[in-house]
């Protein structure tokens, strides 16, 4: 019926010891928008690199047709060339060369190896316009934000001829304008004929912008929906992924809501690079025993900051403010006094900043309590090695032992490790930061199982989300962040997320 | 990923487990390799018990400084002014002792503590101003090396008390001599013994520790493996001791450097500083956002680097018997050599004390190997350049292929 510009026929990848994709069919038409969808360790990013010979011909079993030929192409160029482009979730730009230079990076305009600087920047001013980008050519990497660095890769793509264009996870760090903008950009695209392969998570945005939806479950095709014949709503693609219908994305709970425990009053701080600017303005809130709060807000409102500043000053500075555990006042000034006092922060970068990946799970477990496990100085193995067991049981982490390095976990997992070892310094507030990004559907039940358990025994947990059905499926209590401000606070009855953007868009006017 | 289901403790093959650990297996069959090597091709000169205690003189001062440049390497820094350091404590030590007549149970505490403020002199820009330790310690190599030409007006300084030169040149006396059943073999009865106990102590002590993996159900390596190793351990200390025993004994500074060897493992294995410096060098903002000083940690990662330095430095002027200028010089890279054939990563959080101290022993082996077969410096540098490549090397190979 339609033109296929792709086609995937039994493809098989094997990896030492695990097969990666097996068997599986993939069929893209021409002009359309193909989501590709699945939990992680599917076989979607594999099943891409195959198809951009990351994995060279030969490597994997199956067949390759593109634009009517059997291919094989033996490395990434070869893709390139026929138009088959690939946006890697990790951006591949060099944050202090200009867009310019990013965008021409070893492709460069030039004769005899002299670069031709004003055909350059023309170049690239009329593919930023297509884009929708109105930044100077000139512009370093660096002093944009992530959303535009994305549309600077889609610039760099379309530079190259584009005929196909994959994106793995592109809004994966986006907030919700520059995912908007992005999606609208590729619809515009689909317009002017040309096709797209969009790896998400995000299931909303799959269901705004795909024609057709493929799932994969276990390194095999489950099925591929056509969303057009019909309505394809987000507990069908569900279904597809995990196997099994879930009717509840988030476990029930009955909350047993108790007295305040941490209190943050008036709290300003300035911002950490741009030393006279005032980031955070009289930021005031609660949190009960027993009680999950929500942080709401877009990127770069405030609330990664808020939690930081909060902990041990990790973040800006002239912080000034009153923090109160249990009505008295405590010190946060350092990590270790924060800890003390109370807090545990799990970051929202839990590679960067929550594990150690070259450590083992039992390492990463005691590292913040390493006392507990230790008598003057000394550790104790057999102790540590308990508590290590007893979380990586609690938590049901996956793997081997508790020796095995936290890098090879999965998302979900290394997220468990980043969990007991705050669990393991019996903190009274737990902040949550994007507790669930980047995992998939089966661990974030699970995760907020965990929350769940910790509010029943009494802890109180903060928790930030960008996915606003996360915070109305598992909050208490929402406040909505603004601009450094904190503009709303939402009870669970009134909380949804036409109330959380009403606040956030009337607050937007205010100023 | 569809097999990882195997959670079951299913216990790893032979093969795997050598594959697993082929780098500590891989180092000591190294250092046995080159040591037979050159007992050979030297019509064996090297195992003679003059040379071998030479080989202990030559090359404590770079085992002992490897210690504490492992924990740097580890810490994801580096230390250049080492060799520096030795020249200036030799320096200084050389004023106190010959110029000011001070005893030696005064001066050697005052230079370690010396060269603990240099160490923090240089820990705290790398640690509190965050400056590079690479430039924050090449400009300490320069000002300490120029310092070392000051006090010394340029001019070599000696000789020195003879209870200053025990420290490099002292043996542990023979109390034991009445329990010696040869005594026209054996020279010194308690090196002899010391020897023994330690290989029937490392015995039962690994007997000891992998009972208790069992009853705790922690993984054991294969017993064949730990057999060998033992075994090769054993006959190879054996024969030092044994070798040691027919000449002058047991030097100070083997006992010296084996008590260090041993500190330093248990530091890097089994406290909380070591762990956390191992985690510090994995990942230093997780491990600050973990609610570790890593500042200060830093900071005293430096300090004790310059302790024991200066404690190297004290040892090689002993044994020379005089402070010169360029006493020390290239030492920093022998020292950061050894790490790194030892198995060190250079972006830090891994390494071990006892692969810094194999590393260092392959160094030492082959400096003086080379010499006795009267190889040049130069090829001796080219030979040990390439050596320290292949180690390397080896490492990312394996790294790749795993």
């Amino acid at each position: 019926m339609d033109n296929i510009i792709l086609e995937m026929r039994g493809i098989t990848k094997t990896f030492p010891g695990v097969k990666a994709l097996d068997n599986v069919s993939f069929k893209v038409r021409e002009g359309e928008i193909h989501a590709l969808v699945g939990e992680n360790g599917a076989g979607k990013s594999t099943l891409m690199k195959v198809l951009s010979g990351v994995y060279p011909a030969g490597t994997y079993e199956g067949e390759i047709h593109y634009g009517g030929e059997a291919r094989r192409f033996s490395t990434i160029s070869d893709s390139e060339d026929l138009g088959i482009i690939i946006i890697h979730q990790e951006l591949a730009l060099v944050p202090l060369l200009s867009i310019a230079e990013n965008i021409f990076l070893g492709n460069e305009i030039a004769s005899n190896g002299v670069i031709h600087w004003p055909q350059t920047f023309a170049r690239t001013q009329e593919l930023l316009k297509k884009v929708g980008l109105s930044e100077s050519p000139a512009t370093l990497i660096t002093d944009i934000g992530v959303g535009k660095q994305q549309l600077v890769e889609i610039a760099k793509a379309l530079s190259k001829k584009v005929r196909l264009l994959i994106l793995d996870e592109p809004t994966a760090s986006l907030n919700e304008t520059d995912s908007d903008a992005l999606l609208k950009l590729l619809m515009e695209f689909r317009t002017q004929g040309m096709t797209s392969i969009i790896i998400s998570h995000k299931l909303n945005e799959i269901r705004k912008v795909a024609d057709q939806i493929t799932i994969l479950r276990d390194g095999g095709t489950v099925e591929t929906l056509d969303c057009h014949s019909e309505d394809i709503g987000e507990d069908r693609i569900i279904k597809g992924m995990v196997g099994r219908a879930m009717e509840d994305r988030y476990p029930p709970r009955e909350p047993k809501i108790g007295e305040t425990l941490l209190e943050v009053k008036n709290w300003n701080v300035f911002h950490q690079q741009h030393r006279d600017r005032q980031f955070l303005h009289d930021v005031n809130f609660t949190v009960r025993a027993g009680e999950v709060v929500g942080i709401a807000g877009l990127m770069g409102a405030g609330r990664t900051e808020t939690a930081m500043s909060l902990f041990g000053k990790s973040w800006g500075h002239k912080i000034t403010g009153e923090v109160k555990m249990r009505g008295k006042p405590v010190d946060v000034s350092t990590i270790p006094r924060a800890i003390d006092a109370g807090l545990a922060y799990v970051t929202e970068d839990r590679k960067q900043l929550g594990l150690v990946l070259i450590n083992n799970i039992k390492e990463n477990t005691t590292l913040s309590n390493l006392k507990a496990v230790a008598s003057s100085g000394v550790i104790d193995d057999r102790k540590e090695a308990k508590v290590a067991s007893d979380y990586r049981s609690k938590l049901r982490i996956r793997s081997h032992s508790i020796y095995q390095e936290t890098v090879n976990l999965s998302g979900g997992n290394q997220q468990k490790v980043v969990l007991s070892k705050w669990l393991f310094t019996n903190p009274e507030v737990l902040i949550l930061d994007e507790p669930t990004r980047g995992i998939d559907i089966g661990a974030k039940y699970e995760i907020y199982t965990i929350i769940n358990q910790l509010a029943a025994e009494g802890k109180g947990i903060l928790m930030i989300s960008s996915e606003m059905p996360e915070l109305l499926g598992t909050c208490d209590r929402i406040y909505v962040m603004n601009e450094g401000r904190i503009v709303a606070e939402l009870s669970k009855a009134e909380a949804s997320q036409e109330s959380i953007m009403r606040a956030i868009m009337r607050s937007g006017e205010k100023h | 990923m569809v097999a990882d289901t195997s959670t079951q403790n299913n216990k790893p093959s032979i093969g795997d487990y050598l594959k697993n650990n082929i780098r500590e297996y891989g180092l000591l069959v190294a250092l046995v390799v080159i040591m037979l090597f050159f007992q050979f091709v030297t019509n064996g000169v090297l195992f003679k018990p003059v040379n071998i205690t030479n080989l202990v003189l030559q090359n404590s001062f770079i085992v002992i400084m490897a210690l504490g440049m492992l924990l740097i390497i580890v810490a994801g820094h580096i230390d250049l002014s080492v060799g520096s350091i030795v020249a200036f404590i030799g320096a200084i030590s050389a004023i106190m002792l010959v110029k000011w007549g001070l005893p030696a149970f005064v001066v050697i505490p005052a230079c370690l503590v010396v060269g603990g403020i240099m160490g923090a002199a240089q820990g705290y820009w790398v640690a509190y101003q965050k400056i590079p330790s690479f430039i924050v310690t090449l400009a300490g190599m320069l000002v300490f090396r120029g310092l070392t030409y000051v006090v010394l007006g340029g001019r070599p300084i000696g000789p020195f008390p003879k209870e200053f030169q025990l420290l490099s040149t002292g043996f542990v006396p023979d109390f034991l001599y009445f329990l010696n059943p040869a005594p026209e073999l054996i020279q010194n009865m308690v090196a002899l013994l010391a020897v023994v106990a330690l290989v029937g102590y490392a015995i039962y002590a690994g007997i000891r520790d992998r009972r208790i993996n069992e009853q705790h159900g922690t993984e054991n390596e294969p017993f064949i493996f730990f057999a060998i190793q033992m075994a090769v351990i054993a006959v190879v200390a054996l024969f030092i001791g044994f070798q040691l025993a027919t000449y002058r004994g047991l030097p100070n500074v083997l006992i010296a450097m084996a008590v260090l060897i041993a500190l330093y493992t248990f530091i890097t294995t089994r406290s909380t500083i070591g762990r956390r410096i191992y985690a510090m060098g994995g990942n230093v903002k997780a491990t600050k956002l973990s609610g570790i000083n890593t500042e200060r940690l830093t900071f005293y990662t430096f300090v004790n680097m310059g302790v024991l330095a200066a404690l190297a430095g004290m040892i090689i002027t002993a044994r020379l018997n005089s402070a010169t200028p360029k006493a020390g010089v290239g030492f920093e890279l022998d020292v950061i050599a050894a790490c790194f054939i030892g198995g060190a990563s250079a972006s830090g959080g891994v390494g071990k004390i006892i692969g810094a101290v194999i590393g260092a022993f392959i160094m030492g082996v082959m400096n003086n190997g080379m010499s006795i077969m009267g190889i040049g410096i130069d090829y001796q540098q080219l030979i040990k350049g390439l050596v320290l490549l292949a180690a390397v090397f080896f490492d990312v190979y394996n790294k790749n292929k795993g």
